[in-house]
């Protein structure tokens, strides 16, 4: 049977040795990885997986589900396109922060995507303290407009407590 | 054109030896050394070692861009022989990629000026002075000649924060 990209979501509570364990079963059943993106988020564990495999969605559930179950993890497993060595390179990194409140992402991912934002990597993370959390909030991306597109849709965001930062990122090659 | 060793050769994991002889043998090898790296995409600097020839010579030349990037010197083409680094001042995370690494980028954190010494072709040794991207491309090519790639220096491509921590070999 030819080989397949599978996508493969664990989500569940987190603890030591999980990675391991979920990697090691899939090594066992012949399944080669490709990228791999893990955090933990509210102190719970994810991890999305390119596993290539030669079988069905069925058969790949079946090699993970009896460590998934014992490690008390949700499992999603879906067959998808694509492939490796598709990677597409920000020229631009966005750094926002302020007082914490409903829709901040939105209202700025909303401003940046009329303004030709790709966004290639994102990440938002809550800090501060209870009573005053701070809203911080990374994303790499390609200015598809160019950047002072982007530049002028941030100076728009800005102000009502968020603070905006764009940086061009240069790649350096060697 | 030269052939550009890709990673996992084993090669680019070697230190190269100083150069001695300043001829026109090296003339000529520096001309194709050069040529090879305005052949690669992008490409604004190249280690001798990147062509399996593990002498201390580099070429760096930021010319190509579109767009100098911000805080970085511009120093034409600079020819490098036997350059030793000798001094490093601030820290600055930034991108960088290889054409002996193909596909993949990674953020490296580099000391943000730098003054160096090296021999040009006649063997003559020169001091120079590099900011930001241009001492950007200077430290990843030196760091060739002693084996290392950007990879060894590789931080978490989800921070642009980084721990204090002095910048040395």
């Amino acid at each position: 049977m030819n080989e397949h990209w599978y996508m493969l979501t664990l989500v569940g509570r987190d603890r030591p040795g999980i990675v391991a364990r979920v990697t090691h079963a899939l090594f066992e059943g012949g399944c080669h990885l490709g990228e791999t993106s893990m955090m933990r988020l509210g102190g719970n564990f994810t991890i999305m997986m390119m596993v290539r495999f030669a079988g069905t969605t069925h058969a790949l559930e079946q090699l993970v589900a009896g460590e998934a179950e014992s490690l008390g993890l949700r499992l999603h497993v879906d067959r998808v396109e694509g492939g490796l060595h598709r990677h597409l390179e920000p020229d631009v990194r966005i750094t926002v922060y302020g007082a914490d409140r409903a829709g901040i992402v939105a209202q700025v991912t909303g401003a940046l995507a009329e303004a030709g934002l790709d966004i290639l990597d994102l990440i938002s993370d809550v800090g501060g303290t209870e009573e005053a959390p701070i809203y911080i909030l990374h994303i790499e991306g390609r200015a598809l407009e160019g950047i002072p597109a982007l530049e002028s849709a941030l100076e728009i965001v800005k102000g009502k407590g968020v603070e905006a930062r764009l940086t061009p990122v240069d790649i350096m090659v060697g | 054109m030269l052939d550009i060793l890709k990673y996992p050769d084993e090669r680019l994991k070697q230190a190269s030896q100083p150069v001695t002889v300043f001829d026109d043998a090296l003339r000529t090898f520096v001309a194709d050394l050069e040529e090879t790296m305005r052949a690669g995409p992008g490409g604004v600097g190249i280690a001798a070692p990147q062509v399996g020839r593990f002498e201390r010579i580099v070429i760096v030349d930021i010319s190509a861009l579109r767009k100098l990037p911000k805080g970085s010197s511009h120093s034409g083409r600079l020819l490098l022989i036997n350059p030793e680094i000798t001094e490093w001042e601030g820290m600055v995370m930034g991108r960088e990629g290889c054409m002996s690494v193909p596909d993949y980028t990674g953020n490296v954190i580099r000391a943000e000026k730098i003054r160096f010494t090296a021999c040009d072709e006649s063997g003559t040794q020169r001091e120079y002075e590099c900011t930001g991207f241009e001492a950007r491309a200077v430290q990843h090519e030196v760091d060739h000649l002693d084996g290392l790639l950007f990879l060894d220096r590789l931080v978490s491509r989800r921070s642009d924060l980084f721990r204090r921590k002095v910048y040395q070999k």
